[in-house]
C-alpha cells in the first residue's frame, strides 16, 4: 500500500526535551564498546575543552528513534510496521553533544516514495538545544517491504 | 604530509553476542523485538536475531575516533544485510575497516568505511567526513 503523499513536507515541532545525562552517555558508550576518556570521564572532557563528558556520535540515535516511532506509527501515513527496515542513516555534526544539553527535536517528512513495490520515506530531524543551538541533523531513509514480493 | 589518500586505518574485530544487543537495546531505547526475540525474527522472515545496523554503524564509527584525525563532522551509512546473531557464546564476528577516499580541499578528510559480516558487507556507502 503507498503511503500518503500528503505527509511531504509535514513538520513535527518539539513536544518534549531530552536531558542527556552523564550516566546515559556511559551507557551508550559501554553499549558500543567505546570507552574513550571524554565519553565517561567529567575531568578528561574538561581538559579537552568540553563543558561536561560528551556523546558518542551516534548517540542522537535515542531521541531520532523516538522521534522517527512517533511518525511512523501514526494510522492516516499507512505505514505496516512490520514489513519496515532502516535503509540509510546520516548525521551531520554541527556542535557536539554533552550532558547537561536540553535537547529539542523537530522533525520534517522530506519525501515519500514508490520504487518496484517498495515505499520508501525520508524523515530529516534538527536536534537542537532548548535554546536554539544546533547539535546535530539527522536524515533517516526508511524502507517498507513489498507485501507481494515477499509472498512470491 | 600527514594524512594521504588511500591509507588504511587500523581494523576493528568485533564479537557481537545476544547479550550485547539486549544491552545495545537498552542503552539506545531500541526494542523492535527482531534484535532480541527468535521466534519474532523467524516470524519476519528473517534467518535469526538480527542485530542493530545502528550498532554497527557506531562499531564502523569507532575506526574514524579511534583514529583520532580530528572531529567527526558527517557519517553516513546504509544498511545493506543484517548481520545475524546466533544464541551462543561466539555471536556473530564483524569486522570493521576504513581507509582514506578523499582530503577535500576545505582540508576535510573522508574515509570509506566498510563492516563486514561472514565476508560480506553489512554496510554500503559508510563515509564519514573528519575536520582535522
Amino acid at each position: 500500500m503507498a503511503l500518503e503523499q500528503g505527509f511531504v513536507g509535514r513538520e513535527y515541532p518539539p513536544d518534549s526535551v531530552y536531558v542527556v545525562g552523564r550516566e546515559k552517555i556511559r551507557e551508550f558508550a559501554e553499549a558500543i564498546g567505546d570507552l574513550r576518556a571524554e565519553y565517561l570521564d567529567v575531568e578528561a572532557a574538561r581538559a579537552l575543552g568540553y563543558a561536561d563528558v560528551v556523546a558518542p556520535p551516534t548517540f542522537t540515535t535515542i531521541v531520532n528513534l523516538a522521534a522517527i516511532n512517533k511518525i511512523v506509527n501514526d494510522p492516516e501515513l499507512g505505514l505496516d510496521y512490520s514489513r519496515m527496515v532502516h535503509g540509510d542513516q546520516s548525521f551531520t555534526f554541527h556542535q557536539p553533544v554533552v550532558a547537561g544539553d536540553r535537547l529539542a527535536l523537530t522533525t520534517t517528512v522530506e519525501s515519500i516514495s514508490r520504487r518496484a513495490g517498495n515505499d520508501f520515506i525520508t524523515l530529516r530531524a534538527e536536534i537542537r538545544t532548548e535554546d536554539g543551538e544546533p547539535r546535530v541533523t539527522t536524515r533517516a531513509l526508511l524502507v517498507v517491504r513489498d507485501t507481494d514480493e515477499e509472498q512470491g | 604530509m600527514g594524512v594521504q589518500v588511500g591509507d588504511a586505518l587500523p581494523v576493528l574485530r568485533v564479537r557481537i553476542t545476544r547479550a550485547d544487543l539486549v544491552k545495545y537495546a537498552g542503552a539506545a531505547l531500541d526494542f523492535n523485538p527482531i534484535h532480541w526475540n527468535e521466534a519474532f525474527a523467524r516470524g519476519v522472515g528473517l534467518p535469526d536475531v538480527i542485530g542493530h545496523g545502528m550498532l554497527t554503524m557506531a562499531l564502523a564509527g569507532r575506526v574514524v575516533t579511534d583514529w583520532g584525525m580530528g572531529a567527526l563532522v558527517d557519517y553516513t551509512a546504509r544498511f545493506t544485510r543484517p548481520v545475524v546473531v546466533p544464541n551462543d557464546d561466539e555471536g556473530a564476528l564483524v569486522e570493521l575497516s576504513g581507509k582514506v577516499g578523499a582530503v577535500n580541499d576545505d582540508g576535510t578528510i573522508r574515509v570509506d568505511l566498510s563492516a563486514k559480516f561472514e565476508g560480506r558487507a553489512v554496510l554500503g556507502k559508510a563515509i564519514a567526513v573528519v575536520r582535522p
